[in-house]
């Protein structure tokens, strides 16, 4: 395989599980013993360059806990990511993060200048504070703010401007692989809109390759090449992009897809299906959907299903074949 | 199902012309130090029985603050500086702080974003709901309890009976939101403030609660606005949709021809914006720039320095409401063909 073929980010058979101790009561005088929390429970994924791939589910699905894995915010407990060759750390891809909240991820007390210039200087990038200024400069254009906001503070700014200041500092490394953590969910839709098409300009100009983590479906569809539906812990689905949307096949992306209210045709009878998320600390047994699936016979409630393929589909579910009719 | 009402209230006969919430030429300012701010400026609206009208606009544009002026919540530091606000016929703007106080949970409810700081974690949500109940109508701690435990069923939360012995924190999302729906009913309100009710719900729960939201104004008659920035909640929800940028209404009629046909340049941005699920854009509608500043209000449309249409009448007249259909839009180029039908 040559080194262009090679994906950007394999990752293989990925868990991360979290430990949760018992109180010392209950420890010793009860003995109850720990309890684990598989947020992330053995998944696999590829991403060629210079696409998007995106994951979707709802809170608590462990889709953030795989974005912080990927930049090494957190270790995972099993399996492994092979990042391709570049710039970065060990001869890796250089990777960087946009975060969801832009108030919380940028420090109050510096200037947007220093925010922006911080990873120019720390990796060496640039020779001199001059060039250092000029490429600050640029990114702040690159990204649709001006040459005066470089001396102003994150407090200054909208939402929307500061997801901006966020892009840019992410761009002064010179990522090749940017993981976007739910990078609009705290904005409004037309500013949304301005940071989608932000995000898909400097994909086609830098020739970026994303992670794209997000509950917002309608996002999703508009910014993947591959999509990702995890539910609790793991991946239930995962197809191009089309696929999902046009021909989704597991019965929670199914689900996921028809909650969604449509602006044009609103279906304003709707009832809905009202069970809520399990614990992931104590996941049911068997498909760990079952609880909620219209499908679920007997042997979903006993054994989990493996991996099985349908086209361009990869499915994690016993009913593939029936869903796939209904 | 529905619970029996508790005492005869004044009930109007549906579409009666007594609106339950009428909203006349309502300013809302902020006096400082620097200055007035006026946040919300000179907004019209009214609110008939069983109806859900919803309020759509970006951050900052004083939908949440028109809710909250409902309300009589503003922040000591604002004021209603001029209009009226009247709620089943009875002005309610300038009551004094008891008079409300009285009001707020018996003729109007409110749901907030964040269901986990609408209640007190010391109580139980049994004690929640009877303390309301028994502050506003005349009944006995048992036949509170009883009404608390009918309502949460209502509201779609299985085994009540042992639910209403638990905490909030007991409570998932979906199940919090539930609890705080049943809250703002269990006093029977005539008019319901829902206050971006679904935001911090997953899309799967918020259909769950938009659901129960409009069966709850279909039974009981209840008036409410509905106050979000996500379109699809207000196109499966609301019957009448009020878009509001920078303080003033833009644009207001019914959801289906404001969505397939919006007139207001700005609501056209808006819903241009919203990627679809079902058919995919190369480049989402952008609308450039951001919402004024409070302090730095343009001159004439408050819209023009971010519209394409902007001349010289735009910059320096403000458009009132102008019939555009079946609804009513604030722009001077109604008439314009391209601005008329949806790009």
């Amino acid at each position: 395989m040559s080194l262009k073929e090679q994906p950007a980010l394999t990752a293989s058979d990925i868990s991360c599980w979290f430990h949760l101790p018992q109180s010392w009561l209950d420890r010793t005088v009860l003995g109850k013993p720990s309890r684990m929390v598989k947020a992330v429970d053995g998944i696999s994924f590829q991403i060629p360059r210079g696409t998007t791939f995106s994951i979707v589910g709802e809170s608590g699905c462990g889709k953030s806990t795989v974005a912080r894995m990927v930049v090494g915010l957190q270790a995972p407990t099993r399996g492994t990511f092979d990042f391709a060759a570049g710039r970065g750390r060990k001869g890796r891809l250089r990777t960087q993060m946009i975060f969801q909240d832009p108030f919380a991820s940028l420090n109050p007390r510096w200037r947007v200048g220093d925010i922006i210039a911080e990873p120019i200087r720390e990796l060496g990038l640039c020779d001199g504070a001059k060039e250092t200024e000029r490429r600050m400069h640029g990114l702040l254009d690159t990204v649709g703010l001006g040459s005066r906001d470089a001396g102003r503070y994150p407090h200054e700014f909208s939402g929307g401007q500061r997801q901006r200041i966020s892009i840019a500092r992410a761009l002064a490394a010179e990522p090749e692989f940017l993981v976007c953590d739910e990078p609009t969910s705290a904005l409004d839709v037309s500013v949304q809109a301005q940071i989608l098409n932000l995000l898909a300009d400097l994909q086609s100009d830098l020739g970026l390759t994303y992670l794209f983590i997000s509950h917002n479906l309608s996002a999703v569809r508009h910014v993947s090449d591959r999509v990702a539906v995890m539910y609790l812990g793991r991946i239930v689905e995962e197809a191009p992009v089309e696929e999902i949307f046009d021909h989704p096949r597991h019965p929670y992306t199914k689900f996921l897809l028809s909650s969604v209210p449509n602006l044009l045709h609103p279906d304003r009878d709707r009832v809905p299906v009202a069970v809520d998320l399990p614990s992931p600390i104590n996941p049911p047994p068997g498909c760990t959907y079952n609880p909620r699936c219209p499908l679920a016979s007997d042997l979903c409630k006993m054994t989990a299903p493996d991996s099985s393929y349908l086209g361009a589909t990869t499915i994690r579910c016993h009913r593939a074949a029936e869903a796939r009719l209904s | 199902m529905t619970i029996a009402p508790v005492h005869i209230s004044p009930h109007a006969p549906a579409h009666s012309a007594g609106a339950v919430l009428d909203i006349r030429k309502l300013v809302v300012e902020f006096p400082t130090r620097r200055g007035i701010l006026t946040a919300i400026r000179g907004i019209d609206l009214t609110i008939g029985r069983g109806e859900i009208l919803g309020v759509v606009g970006e951050s900052g544009a004083g939908k949440s603050l028109t809710g909250t002026a409902v309300i009589g919540l503003l922040e000591s530091s604002g004021r209603v500086a001029e209009g009226e606000i009247h709620v089943c016929g009875r002005r309610i703007d300038n009551l004094p702080r008891r008079e409300m106080q009285k009001l707020r949970g018996r003729t109007i409810g409110a749901i907030f974003q964040d269901p986990l700081t609408s209640l007190n974690p010391l109580l139980t949500v049994g004690d929640q709901l009877t303390e309301t109940m028994r502050v506003h109508l005349p009944l006995s701690r048992a036949q509170a309890a009883d009404r608390a435990i009918k309502l949460l069923q209502e509201v779609g939360i299985p085994s009540p009976e042992l639910r209403i012995t638990q905490y909030p924190h007991q409570f998932s999302g979906g199940m919090r939101q539930r609890v705080v729906i049943a809250l703002a009913l269990c006093a029977e309100p005539e008019l319901v403030i829902a206050d971006e009710p679904t935001t911090a719900l997953d899309v799967s729960i918020q259909a769950q609660i938009t659901a129960l939201l409009k069966r709850v104004c279909r039974d009981r008659g209840t008036a409410m606005m509905l106050i979000t920035h996500d379109m699809g909640v207000i196109a499966e929800t609301a019957d009448r949709v009020a878009v509001m940028y920078a303080g003033r209404i833009v644009e207001i009629g019914p959801v289906a021809s404001i969505i397939r046909a919006p007139r207001h340049p700005y609501t056209k941005g808006l819903i241009g914006s919203i990627p679809s699920l079902t058919d995919r854009r190369e480049r989402l509608v952008q609308i450039d720039g951001a919402m004024p500043r409070l302090n730095a209000m343009p001159s004439g449309c408050a819209f023009h320095p971010r519209c394409r249409y902007a001349n010289e009448q735009c910059r320096n007249d403000r458009p009132p409401l102008l019939p555009a259909g079946t609804s009513e839009a604030a722009c001077w180029h109604l008439d314009r063909e391209e601005v008329s039908h949806v790009a």
